[in-house]
């Protein structure tokens, strides 16, 4: 019995990730594993609130560097990107993006009536909500319930860590949460686990009982696939051996796959550099440069580069003035880094903030970060995005 | 189904509180409901004690008072003081959530810690002062069944409160609307019931309400606007309390309430008829909650099939129901916190203002897959190998208390005293007593022990044969044969549901 529902379940993935990827569309040439046009999104978050001011830092500011005598960084150590701005300097593989033409950077991205809560501010973010209104599902979560009604398996969009984000939750569809995916498979294999989703008499019920069965067996099915997938073309690159890197290591050898997954999650935290933030600055920094740096020359010695994109943000920035502690405390806008190889448009993407004109020591916002969803859902992922926003937002021109 | 009278009061004190303790298991099957709600309220009647977990360092600092009770001058912090009280504060905190949840598994009082966390998701607050939270959290375990409108007014005065919503910035000639917004589309009304024109006006009335450091209440005077405002409809020199009145005469504050009642008590698919008939008994019994309680749970439908067994029990639920179930010693009671965690819950830190959404938000692949292995893990004391995400408003930068540790190996540094500490935190080192528990089954016949275990244990029939427990039970004794047949029964979606 076991085996034979293995073996039911091993043909149900094909078939959806056949249906995903036409198989005649595959490519035959050396090196595309994946036929072209097949676009991934990988979000990166930066818990905590990354300083934004002193990863992209305004060299030739002179307000810059009086309020904040101690933390700020001189010109002579940043990675000038041109005349007036530079990166922080443990971003060299960034740089090297930004100058090969493989890097956007969008600065002053927030949304009105801004919230210095950590939990609050990444609660609008996740949701794409106004900062006024309480929403219980999140952006990529509401893409999944517009995009899968019906789907056998929340594979859509996985999340690389051991709880789920509300980001990745819609009213009908949540996204999966995994470590990696041979962890993942050992857990939901575990034999009671497996005869009691077997055992139970599949009615589409609408109890709640229903509903945790069929997540349940969604799991045990998703495990599976999601293993299978991670075993078609492991990636062989070398990666960091911290978490972030291991991460991204997984990300690739998925992307590589079959696989129907479109959306990736994962997060490095924490940013929240009340005291001493160049050390913790630093080191997170490297941890993410290095990750980001493998991560994409995997992509591209495989010809997936085109169709990936790295997005980047942190639940606020991070105040313009340094505090006593050699911190920062809780700001506003802040900066996103948008990676691909498929960029419409690169470099710098809008003007830098504007720090002689800022709301109580904050910078203002100019961009709302839902722009930048709505963009990349119509333009990148191609669905509604005024459907799963609820509003119209301006599309920017990145994409 | 048939909707056996055991079955009944397992409902009964599976919504009334947090499910049956071992030692009662032997009077549920003839035990009345009429009779089991009135031992409950009558516990819940008693006033309870205020739950005090503060360390003497902090009262020292912040209360002005220090350990022997001396009068300390109250002075500026340095900045490392600061730091030390931030982190004991955080730590208070922690303390406090597993002294509420002991009270929640041990006290009599079962009503009132169950509708207490309920009003704990309603007026919800994050607050990292431990002195707000302890204030908040008497002021609701004190009124929870007393008159709404008394638990109203003392929450919306506590510092938790007003802190939180920014009421201590709202100022005659610069008001902050966000406590007057919360106040009506979330403790109160609801949306769709008022205007913005109404929040304006109702700021204007909370001006001047403030909370000093020590967590009194003070009317700022100077900072009042004594002018006329027009809420609701009604027009006057209104102050804060009497906008609070004129919310409480709004029928749809009643029916808001019951509303949200009737989801988390009865069933998450709110029946218009009943809510209507509950709703203005509410009103007419002047806000009176006992009362409202008791038209619930001594009403005939309350026990109706389909009102049972279909509510996704919380992660808290679930926890203190299975330490009422199988008490144990549990010898690091913190990694309660890291299945909070996990699972999503964590008292004193609600997501945002409206509290936790409940329901199907409780459950993803990552929490059900916990949820179903939590029973082994109690016990087996397997290491849980899983990290939650980091909370930055409770960090504040600090490091992280259930994972720091796991830090610690991870970096290959196997310092023994560290690598011993790990473990601990990582696992649920519980001891359960089995002895009442166990009892329970001594005269049941051996091929309908798993039948029985069942319908103690879930409130809904098992999909799951009789015969798979069996497989995957041990039958060495009968002992090791419940012990292990009931954990196999709560590592099943059934018994995530009461």
């Amino acid at each position: 019995m076991v085996i034979k529902r293995r073996e039911f379940l091993q043909v149900g993935s094909l078939a959806t990730a056949s249906f995903m990827v036409p198989k005649f569309l595959k490519a035959f040439e050396k090196g595309q594993l994946v036929p072209p046009g097949n676009k991934v999104l990988v979000i990166l978050q930066l818990s905590g609130g990354n300083d934004g001011l002193n990863t992209v830092i305004p060299v030739r500011n002179d307000i810059y560097y009086k309020v904040r005598p101690r933390l700020g960084i001189d010109k002579t150590k940043a990675l000038l990107l041109n005349d007036e701005v530079g990166l922080h300097p443990a971003l060299t593989g960034l740089r090297d993006l930004y100058h090969n033409g493989n890097m956007g950077i969008l600065n002053s991205v927030g949304y009105p009536n801004p919230d210095r809560s950590h939990f609050r501010s990444m609660d609008i973010w996740h949701s794409a909500s106004r900062s006024d209104e309480y929403v219980n599902t999140g952006w990529v979560g509401r893409y999944l319930d517009a995009q899968c009604a019906g789907c056998d398996k929340p594979t859509q969009a996985l999340e690389i860590d051991d709880t789920l984000s509300l980001a990745l939750k819609g009213e009908n569809a949540k996204a999966l949460a995994m470590r990696d995916p041979r962890r993942l498979y050992g857990t939901s294999q575990e034999k009671f686990f497996k005869e009691i989703v077997a055992g139970h008499k599949d009615e589409a019920g609408e109890q709640p009982v229903d509903y945790l069965y069929k997540t349940m067996a969604e799991t045990v099915a998703s495990a599976d696939y999601i293993f299978k997938q991670s075993k078609v073309h492991p990636s062989n690159a070398q990666y960091p051996n911290s978490t972030l890197g291991q991460s991204f290591k997984t990300i690739a050898s998925l992307i590589m796959s079959d696989i129907n997954t479109k959306v990736y999650y994962v997060s490095l935290g924490s940013f929240d550099t009340h005291v001493n933030q160049s050390g913790q600055q630093q080191r997170l920094f490297t941890e993410m440069n290095d990750a980001i740096t493998s991560f994409v020359s995997d992509l591209k010695s495989n010809n997936r580069f085109q169709d990936v994109m790295l997005m980047s943000f942190s639940e606020f920035g991070r105040r313009v003035a340094q505090n006593a502690s050699g911190g920062t405390d809780h700001g506003t806008a802040n900066n996103m880094f948008l990676i691909s190889g498929g960029l419409k448009e690169k470099g710098m993407l809008n003007a830098m903030p504007d720090l002689a004109d800022l709301q109580e020591g904050d910078l203002k916002h100019k961009v709302d970060f839902k722009q930048v969803y709505a963009t990349i859902l119509k333009n990148w992922l191609e669905t509604d995005d005024l459907k799963i926003l609820g509003r119209k937002f301006d599309y920017l021109s990145f994409l | 189904m048939v909707v056996t009278n055991q079955l009944k009061n397992q409902h009964l004190l599976w919504r009334a509180g947090f499910g049956p303790m071992a030692e009662e298991l032997n009077q549920l099957t003839n035990a009345s409901q009429k009779s089991y709600y009135q031992a409950l309220a009558k516990a819940s009647r008693k006033t309870p004690t205020y739950l005090d977990v503060a360390d003497n360092y902090l009262k020292g600092l912040v209360m002005g008072i220090d350990e022997v009770g001396k009068q300390q001058q109250r002075r500026e912090l340095n900045e490392e003081e600061r730091r030390k009280v931030r982190q004991q504060m955080r730590d208070d905190i922690r303390s406090l959530n597993l002294e509420w949840m002991n009270q929640m598994v041990h006290s009599d009082a079962q009503l009132r810690e169950k509708i207490s966390l309920f009003w704990h998701g309603h007026f919800a607050s994050r607050n990292l002062n431990i002195f707000y939270q302890q204030q908040l959290l008497d002021v609701i375990r004190k009124n929870a069944l007393g008159k709404f409108g008394d638990l109203l007014k003392e929450v919306s005065r506590s510092a938790a409160m007003i802190n939180f919503l920014n009421n201590n910035q709202n100022r005659k000639d610069h008001p902050n609307e966000n406590f007057a917004r919360e106040v009506m589309e979330l403790f109160t009304m609801g949306r769709g019931n008022y205007t913005e024109n109404d929040i304006k006006e109702a700021a204007r009335a909370f001006t001047g309400w403030g909370a000093n450091a020590k967590g009194e209440f003070v009317f700022r005077k100077g900072q009042h606007d004594f002018g006329q405002k027009t809420v609701l409809g009604k027009t006057g020199n209104f102050d804060g309390d009497e906008v609070l009145e004129i919310l409480l005469q709004q029928k749809e504050t009643a029916r808001f309430i019951t509303t949200k009642i009737y989801r988390f008590f009865v069933n998450e698919q709110p029946d218009a008829d009943k809510i209507e008939w509950l709703s203005a008994r509410f009103y007419q019994n002047g806000y009176d909650i006992s009362a409202l309680m008791e038209d619930i749970f001594t009403s005939d439908w309350f026990y109706s099939e389909k009102n049972i067994g279909t509510r996704i029990k919380s992660p808290v639920e679930l926890l203190v129901g299975i330490r009422r179930i199988l008490p144990m010693e549990l010898e690091n009671e913190e990694v309660q916190l890291l299945v909070q965690r996990l699972l999503g819950q964590v008292l004193f830190y609600p997501p945002n203002v409206a509290g936790w959404p409940g329901g199907r938000n409780w459950i993803d692949s990552s929490s059900l897959m916990f949820r179903l292995r939590l029973p082994q893990l109690i016990h087996d004391s397997d290491e849980i190998r899983l990290s939650p995400k980091a909370d930055d408003d409770q960090m504040m930068g600090m490091k992280d208390q259930d994972t720091k540790k796991k830090a610690a190996k991870a970096g290959g540094n196997n310092k023994g005293e560290k690598a011993v500490n790990r473990v601990m935190r990582q696992q649920i080192q519980a001891s359960i007593n089995w002895a009442p528990y166990v009892k329970r089954f001594e005269k049941t016949p051996k091929e309908k022990l798993v039948g029985e275990l069942s319908k103690t244990l879930l409130q809904i029939p098992s999909s799951l044969k009789d015969q798979l427990v069996m497989q995957h039970a041990d039958t060495s004794s009968r002992e090791s044969f419940i012990k292990t047949a009931t954990i196999q029964l709560m590592a099943t979606p059934e018994y995530q549901l009461c």
